[in-house]
C-alpha cells in the first residue's frame, strides 16, 4: 500500500528475488491506469469547481476589480499589490484576525472539553443509552439556520427563555442582551460553536474510548488506582492522539467559519471574524479585489495547519 | 470510606447529572422551537418562559402562514422546500456518480500520484468555502447562472465530493482484496468487480454518505445566499428562513415554525440512518 507506483515501462518489484515476466508488468500498468480512469472524473470537478476558483480568487487578489468594473477587467488585467497593502493597513483587519483566532480557540477547546465530558458520562452501558448518544448529535446535523434562530430567540432580551428565567431564577436585574453587546457577543459565538460542535468531538472521542483495553483499566485498579487516578494517567494519555486530532481538525474548520457567526451576530458587536468581513467586502462594499486579498490570507494561515495535519496524522493515515 | 469508594460512588452520581444535563442543553433548543411554532404570538408576549402550550393555546396557523403561497398571503415554504428537496437529491447522487469510483480507485488501485490525490482531497475538504466563493460570485454574475438551481448544485458538490471520497475511501479499505481478486479470476472486469463486489458490500456506508451528502446540500447556507438572493422562487428553505427574519415583521412563532420545517427532514433522516452516519463519521478514527 505504501508504495508508489512505478513508472510505466520500468520493474515495478525489484525487491522480488524473482524475475518478474510480462505479464505482473502489465497488469501492474492496467492497474495504474484503470486507477486513473476512475479517479478521473473526481479530479475533474474537483479542479473546475474548487481548484480554478482558488487560484483565481489568488488572482484577483492581485487586480483592482470591483463589481461595476468586472466587465472591463480581463481575467489577467493589471497586476497589483494595492490590495495586500490596503487590506493590511485597514484599521479593522488586525482587529478581525484577533477575533478570528480568540473565536477558533474557543470553539475549538469547548467542543472538545464538552465532548471529551460526553465521551466520558455515555461510555459505560445504561439503559436508553443509544437513544442518549443519538440526541447528543442532533446539535451538530441540524441546520445552521434554524439552530442559530432558535439561539436569538432564547436569548432574545424581550422574549426569550433564558432572560426571563435569569430574572426569575437567578434574580438577574436586567436582561442581558446576549448577541448585541460587545461584552458578551464574542463568549455567546464562542460558546455557539462548542455546542454545535461537541458531537463531532464526541464521536471520535466515544470511539477511541471503547478501543483502549479492558485490561489496562482492570490492572491500574488491582493496583489500587481511583477513577480520576485511572483517567488521568490511563484514558488521557490513550486519548491524546485524538484529541490532538480533533484540536488540528476543529481549528482549520472554526477558522472558516462563516453561517454561524453571520447568522448569529452579522458579525456586530466584536464578532467579525475573517469569513464574515470578507463577505461584506464581497457583497456589501462589491469591493471584490480586497474580498480576494483577504480570503487569501486567511487561506495563508490555513494552508499552515492543513500542512501540519497532514504532516502528523495524513501521513500516519496512508500507512 | 476510602478515597476510591468516594470516587467510585460521587462519579456516579455525578455522571447521571452529566448526561440529564447534556439531555437537557442539547434537546431543549429543538423542544423549545417546536412549543413556540405552535403559541399564538400574544401568549408568548406575555408568558415568554414557559415550555409547555395549554392545550386551549394550540395553534397551527403558523404552520400555515409558513407554507401558503406568497399569492394567498403565505410565505411559500413549499416551493422552498420543493427547491431545497431537488437541490439536494441532486447533488447527492450526482456525488456519489463521481465520488464512488473515485474513492474505489484511492483505496484499491496503486497509480502514479495516488498519495497525491488522497492528500489533495483532504486538503480540499478543509478549505475555507468563502474562499471559493468568490470567484464562483464573480463568473456566476458574469455567466448568468446566478440565480440558477443547477449552478447551486455544482457548487454543492465541491462540498460534498470530498467528504465522501473520504469516507468512502475508508469503507472500501476496509473490504478484503482476496473476494475481489476471486472475481477477477472469475473473469469480471474492473467496472464489474466494483458494481458486484465491492459497491454491494460498501452499500451501508454508500448509503451513510448518501445521507450525509443529502444533510450538507439540504444545510448549506452561504452559497444559496450569494447565488439566489434575487430570485425568491428559486430559494432554498434555509435561505428562505433567513430572509424571513431579515424582511418585515414576521412574528417570531412563524419563524420557529419555519425552523421546524427546515429542521424535521434532517431529524427524521438522521434517527433513520443514525447507525451508519455514526459509524461512517468516525471510521478511521482509532488509526489517528
Amino acid at each position: 500500500m505504501t508504495t508508489v507506483a512505478p513508472e510505466a515501462g520500468r520493474s515495478p518489484t525489484p525487491e522480488r528475488p524473482r524475475r518478474p515476466g510480462r505479464r505482473p508488468l502489465t497488469l501492474r500498468r492496467r492497474e495504474s491506469r484503470a486507477g486513473l480512469a476512475l479517479v478521473a472524473p473526481t479530479l475533474l470537478v474537483v479542479l473546475a469547481v474548487i481548484g480554478i476558483p482558488i487560484v483565481w480568487t489568488v488572482v484577483l487578489a492581485f487586480q483592482r476589480v470591483r463589481l461595476a468594473t468586472l466587465r472591463k477587467t480581463g481575467l489577467f488585467g493589471e497586476l497589483t499589490l494595492d490590495n495586500v497593502d490596503r487590506v493590511l493597513h485597514t484599521p479593522g483587519f488586525a482587529d478581525t484576525l484577533w477575533t478570528t483566532v480568540v473565536y477558533s480557540v474557543g470553539g475549538t477547546a469547548g467542543s472538545i472539553v464538552v465532548g471529551l465530558v460526553a465521551a466520558l458520562a455515555v461510555r459505560g452501558p445504561f439503559r436508553g443509552r443509544t437513544l442518549v448518544r443519538a440526541s447528543m448529535l442532533l446539535p451538530y446535523v441540524a441546520p445552521v439556520v434554524a439552530m442559530t434562530f432558535v439561539w436569538q430567540v432564547m436569548l432574545d432580551p424581550q422574549l426569550g427563555i433564558v432572560n426571563d428565567w435569569g430574572r426569575r431564577f437567578l434574580g438577574w436585574d436586567a436582561p442581558v442582551a446576549f448577541l448585541s453587546q460587545e461584552s458578551t457577543a464574542l463568549w455567546t459565538v464562542i460558546a455557539f460553536e462548542a455546542w454545535r460542535y461537541f458531537p463531532f468531538a464526541f464521536l471520535f472521542l466515544l470511539a477511541r474510548l471503547q478501543a483502549v483495553p479492558a485490561e489496562l483499566e482492570e490492572a491500574a485498579r488491582v493496583d489500587g488506582a481511583t477513577p480520576t487516578q485511572r483517567f488521568r494517567h490511563i484514558l488521557l494519555p490513550q486519548l491524546m492522539p485524538v484529541i490532538a486530532l480533533l484540536g488540528v481538525l476543529r481549528f482549520i474548520m472554526t477558522f472558516n467559519k462563516f453561517d454561524d457567526v453571520y447568522l448569529l451576530t452579522g458579525g456586530s458587536a466584536g464578532t467579525e471574524v475573517v469569513s464574515v468581513r470578507v463577505y461584506q467586502f464581497l457583497t456589501a462594499r462589491t469591493d471584490i479585489g480586497a474580498a480576494a486579498a483577504q480570503a487569501v490570507v486567511l487561506a495563508v494561515v490555513l494552508l499552515v495547519f492543513v500542512a501540519i495535519y497532514l504532516r502528523f496524522f495524513g501521513a500516519k493515515r496512508e500507512a | 470510606m476510602d478515597r476510591d469508594r468516594i470516587e467510585t460512588v460521587s462519579l456516579r452520581w455525578l455522571r447521571r447529572l452529566v448526561i440529564a444535563g447534556f439531555l437537557l442543553v442539547t434537546l431543549l433548543p429543538f423542544w423549545y422551537m417546536l412549543v413556540l411554532s405552535v403559541r399564538p404570538i400574544e401568549r408568548l408576549l406575555l408568558d415568554p418562559g414557559s415550555l409547555w402550550v395549554p392545550f386551549g393555546e394550540l395553534t397551527v396557523a403558523t404552520y400555515a402562514e409558513v407554507l401558503k403561497s406568497v399569492e394567498s398571503g403565505g410565505q411559500g415554504f413549499l416551493t422552498f422546500i420543493r427547491n431545497s428537496g431537488l437541490v439536494a437529491l441532486a447533488a447527492t447522487v450526482l456525488t456519489l456518480v463521481v465520488a464512488i469510483p473515485g474513492a474505489y480507485a484511492v483505496s484499491r488501485l496503486r497509480f502514479f500520484g495516488r498519495r497525491q490525490v488522497s492528500a489533495l482531497f483532504l486538503a480540499v475538504y478543509l478549505f475555507p468555502s468563502i474562499v471559493i466563493a468568490i470567484p464562483l460570485f464573480v463568473v456566476f454574475s458574469r455567466a448568468g447562472l446566478r440565480g440558477s438551481l443547477f449552478g447551486l448544485v455544482l457548487v454543492y458538490i465541491s462540498q460534498t465530493l470530498p467528504v465522501s471520497v473520504y469516507m468512502l475511501k475508508n469503507y472500501f479499505e476496509t473490504i478484503p482484496v482476496s473476494l475481489e481478486e476471486s472475481a477477477a479470476i472469475d473473469g469480471a472486469g474492473r467496472l464489474g468487480i466494483i458494481r458486484r463486489v465491492s459497491l454491494p458490500l460498501a452499500a451501508p456506508s454508500v448509503m451513510a454518505v448518501a445521507l450525509y451528502d443529502f444533510m450538507i446540500a439540504w444545510n448549506e447556507f452561504l452559497f444559496a445566499l450569494l447565488f439566489l438572493v434575487d430570485r425568491p422562487d428559486r430559494w432554498t428553505v434555509s435561505l428562505g428562513l433567513s430572509l424571513l427574519a431579515d424582511g418585515v415583521e414576521v412574528p417570531k412563532t412563524v419563524l420557529m415554525a419555519g425552523s421546524v420545517i427546515l429542521t424535521l427532514p434532517i431529524v427524521v433522516l438522521f434517527f433513520a440512518g443514525e447507525r451508519l452516519l455514526t459509524e461512517g463519521l468516525t471510521s478511521g478514527a482509532e488509526k489517528g
